[in-house]
């Protein structure tokens, strides 16, 4: 394997003013990249990262002359070898993709065609343009399943996609855009949708066989410490422009702009350690064990108490049994065995056999904001109906509250006579809190609340959590997959695995340091904000 | 006032004549008695009278004014055909969300019925039923209503449950809200849309389909005057080359081009701005 040292050669790609037009609803454009500069050389991966809406996608179609539907390319050239891709002739495109130009999606799922084998979907492109026979591609693919560490490299390719992981899926993908020895290929988010185990894998592979045929790569994503890994440059966008381009060494060291330095600032976030709880848990999930019709048995022997005024953070990765947890506390899924009490008194395992109180005291805030609030009532009554059903609050007392919540969640009054479709998604996320809190709970169950956000939103709805948790002394069950959230909000934690619980106790007991091997592994996998985090991590197997 | 007028000018000019269309329609239709110059079954002429002269359009087969029986027809089949198609999306419409929010044996029940009604086809099913039951105007729409839902609760049902699944839903009846209540404020808003213009195409077919049993003679009675009835009973002329017969044909074929128009641009107001 090369070692990280720069193996530059020469210019490879060269983007000059880049102008990228979106075509609104009204059907007026819309400049949406305002002019970017972009260097590229043969060997040199660069990173581009952002916040959505920064524009980095775009920009990376636009590194193989392609945009989306409903954009252009406005102005500018994007010289690839020689060739202005954006003035070139679609013969002329369509002869450099998938040769000299590859192209690995954010979900591998979604991108490969479910109905043919995997190494049939390797072996189109190399056989389309000529440079491969079926045979050889075949024995090809195989020799880089083999080196993407997948497992049986020989008989995994004639699997459909459906038969595979996510992790090995996104490995395939990665192979398969080697499969023609491109120059360039550009990755756009290819660990985001992966758990922190798994993508550590893909990471480590990616690196290993971009180094080895010494191919050009841009890399993008919206994680700093996943980039910190991967790039020698690195570039930091925002709305569409330039902030800042610098070696990735420096670029984590001592960022520039104020901008990059907030970005880096969210990774630090930690809430104070608390003392040990009281022991009378508010809400206490006591020996529940749970399945899906007669199937598979999801939540095994597992016990959560939830302390007033305190958070606990359900952890793990997918498949562990988080989710199910909030189904069954929120009455959705009755368990098989077990009980779970609010205030020491037995809950209804059913939601219907629940009073009104005992469903008022429990509310819930969902990860996809988008989903979870009706696109077509006005915020005044997503918000307001919780106040009226539950406290029966009339028109005017509904409609002064829903302002002071609105404030509340430091949000605009006028608002209140928007439609979710008309609000960001970080804003979304804020409603969907005011509605959880209108009911005047008690426990909040926040189920990857901020999953789907940037890292600043992100952020600032975590800090709005806290302060809310202060003012109102509520408690809350996070279920989340970041150890970093955790470290930023969590009092007590809970890991979980294959639906049963690994640790509990305090943060400081179950995480600083690690009790047990599988915490440990989680903690270990979370990439850190440092450029050799990942060969020191590969290099200790 | 201005407001108003600048709001008329962004309507596209097809919603416009769309519009413009189904107000004449519905005026000839309210105001027939003073509109038409003869009355509805009187017999003012010899049979099949030319156009021209005191007869605009002619007589039909037993000496009716053709222009006047045309304006009446207007009131009978777009009215009746109007009720039909509301009180099939009613039912229909509100028992598919039911279907979809209850889930269950609710939502297979229901199923397998509507199943079993739309396995036969719809023309059999209402020449049986209009036997058995009679051809009087009440049961002519209760039965077509009927056999019209079915489709409306397939469609309902499936818009349906892809919303119910969403977790507003979800949290609605976490909230404890009621049936009654997620079918009509979390639901039905979202489906909308494709039951508007379901709406529009529905209507057309219930109309066309009252005008064929009006034609095979068990949809509206003698001496109502309908369009369906009015081609069966002035066929003849067609072999003369007389394009009278031709016309209440053509009446539905507007009426159901412009319906169709004022469809198309509700249903891109309501899915593009908000959506």
């Amino acid at each position: 394997m090369m070692d990280d040292s720069r193996a530059r050669g020469g210019l490879l790609l060269e983007i000059r003013g880049l102008k990228i037009e979106a075509r609104t609803s009204e059907g007026a454009w819309n400049e949406i990249v305002h002019g970017v500069d972009l260097d590229l050389h043969r060997g040199e991966i660069l990173g581009l990262i952002g916040e959505s809406g920064a524009g980095k996608s775009t920009i990376g179609l636009a590194a193989m002359g392609f945009a989306r539907e409903g954009c252009r390319i406005a102005g500018g050239s994007i010289r690839f070898d020689g060739t202005d891709l954006a003035t070139a002739s679609e013969a002329v495109k369509r002869h450099l993709r998938g040769a000299r130009i590859a192209y690995v999606a954010q979900s591998a799922a979604a991108a490969f065609n479910p109905a043919h084998r995997l190494i049939d979907q390797y072996a189109e492109g190399p056989i389309r343009h000529g440079v491969k026979s079926k045979a050889e591609a075949y024995a090809d693919a195989k020799a880089l399943y083999a080196r993407m560490q997948l497992p049986t490299p020989n008989e995994i390719g004639f699997r459909y996609p459906h038969q595979v992981s996510g992790g090995q899926l996104q490995r395939a993908m990665t192979a398969m855009a080697m499969a023609c020895r491109p120059d360039l290929i550009i990755f756009d988010e290819p660990t985001t949708a992966l758990d922190v185990t798994t993508q550590i894998e893909v990471l480590a592979s990616i690196k290993d066989i971009v180094r080895q045929f010494q191919t050009a790569a841009i890399y993008i994503t919206h994680d700093l410490a996943v980039v910190a890994q991967m790039a020698d440059r690195i570039k930091v966008l925002q709305y569409g422009r330039e902030v800042e381009e610098a070696p990735a060494a420096t670029m984590m060291a001592s960022p520039r702009e104020a901008y990059t330095r907030s970005l880096w600032a969210v990774r630090h976030m930690e809430k104070p350690l608390a003392p040990p709880p009281a022991l009378d848990p508010v809400l206490s999930v006591q020996h529940v064990t749970a399945a899906y019709g007669q199937g598979v048995t999801v939540l095994d022997d597992v016990s959560v108490d939830l302390h007033r005024g305190r958070t606990v953070a359900v952890v793990g990765e997918s498949g562990s049994g988080k989710s199910t947890l909030a189904r069954v506390i929120a009455g959705l899924l009755p368990p098989g065995q077990g009980h779970v009490l609010i205030d020491g008194g037995p809950l209804s395992p059913t939601l219907a056999g629940r009073t009104r109180e005992d469903r008022q005291r429990i509310q819930m805030i969902y990860q996809m904001a988008d989903t979870a609030l009706n696109p077509r009532q006005k915020i005044r009554d997503i918000i307001g109906r919780p106040m009226q059903f539950y406290l029966g609050l009339d028109r005017a007392a509904v409609t002064a509250k829903v302002g002071e919540m609105l404030e509340m969640i430091e949000l605009p009054k006028a608002f209140a006579d928007r439609y979710p479709g008309e609000l960001s998604g970080g804003q979304k996320q804020r409603i969907g809190i005011a509605r959880a809190l209108a009911a005047e709970p008690e426990v909040v169950i926040c189920d990857e609340v901020t999953s789907a956000l940037d890292q600043l939103v992100a952020e600032g709805i975590l800090k709005l959590l806290m302060r809310l948790q202060a003012e109102m002394k509520l408690s809350y069950l996070f279920i989340t997959h970041e150890l970093a959230t955790v470290k930023a909000i969590a009092d007590d934690v809970v890991v979980m695995r294959h639906g049963k619980v690994v640790d509990s106790g305090t943060k400081a007991d179950v995480l600083f340091p690690p009790r047990k091997d599988y915490t440990r592994t989680l903690l270990n996998s979370v990439p850190e904000m440092d450029t050799r985090w990942l060969d020191r991590l590969l290099a200790a197997r | 006032m201005t407001r108003a007028l600048r709001r008329i000018a962004q309507i596209p000019p097809t919603a416009l004549i769309g519009m413009a269309v189904v107000f004449t329609y519905a005026f000839v239709a309210l105001f027939a008695h003073w509109i038409a110059p003869f009355g509805e079954s009187q017999v003012v002429s010899s049979q099949y009278d030319p156009w021209g002269g005191a007869f605009l359009l002619g007589t039909d087969n037993i000496g009716r004014d053709m222009f006047s029986r045309l304006i009446y027809g207007a009131r009978n089949t777009i009215g009746i055909a109007l009720l039909i198609t509301a009180l099939s999306f009613t039912v229909g419409g509100l028992l598919g969300m039911f279907a979809a929010v209850r889930g269950g044996w609710v939502d297979t029940a229901l199923s397998w019925l509507v199943d079993i009604l739309m396995a036969i086809p719809q023309l059999i099913y209402a020449l049986l039923l209009l036997t058995i039951f009679g051809t009087s105007v009440p049961v002519l729409v209760a039965v077509v209503a009927l056999l019209d839902s079915t489709r409306v609760f397939r469609l309902a049902r499936s818009v349906a449950m892809n919303v119910v699944v969403l977790d507003f839903v979800e949290a609605a009846r976490l909230r404890g809200e009621g049936l009654w209540w997620i079918v009509r404020r979390e639901v039905l808003p979202n489906v909308l849309p494709p039951l508007i213009a379901e709406f529009g195409v529905r209507f057309c077919f219930v109309f066309l389909f009252i005008s064929a049993l009006s034609f095979l003679g068990i949809g509206i009675q003698p001496p109502l005057a309908d369009w369906g009835s009015m081609v069966r009973d002035n066929a003849t002329l067609i072999t003369f080359g007389d394009i009278t017969p031709v016309l209440p044909g053509l009446a539905i074929a507007i009426l159901t081009v412009a319906v169709n128009f004022i469809v198309d641009w509700v249903l891109a107001k309501a899915s593009g701005a908000r959506a």
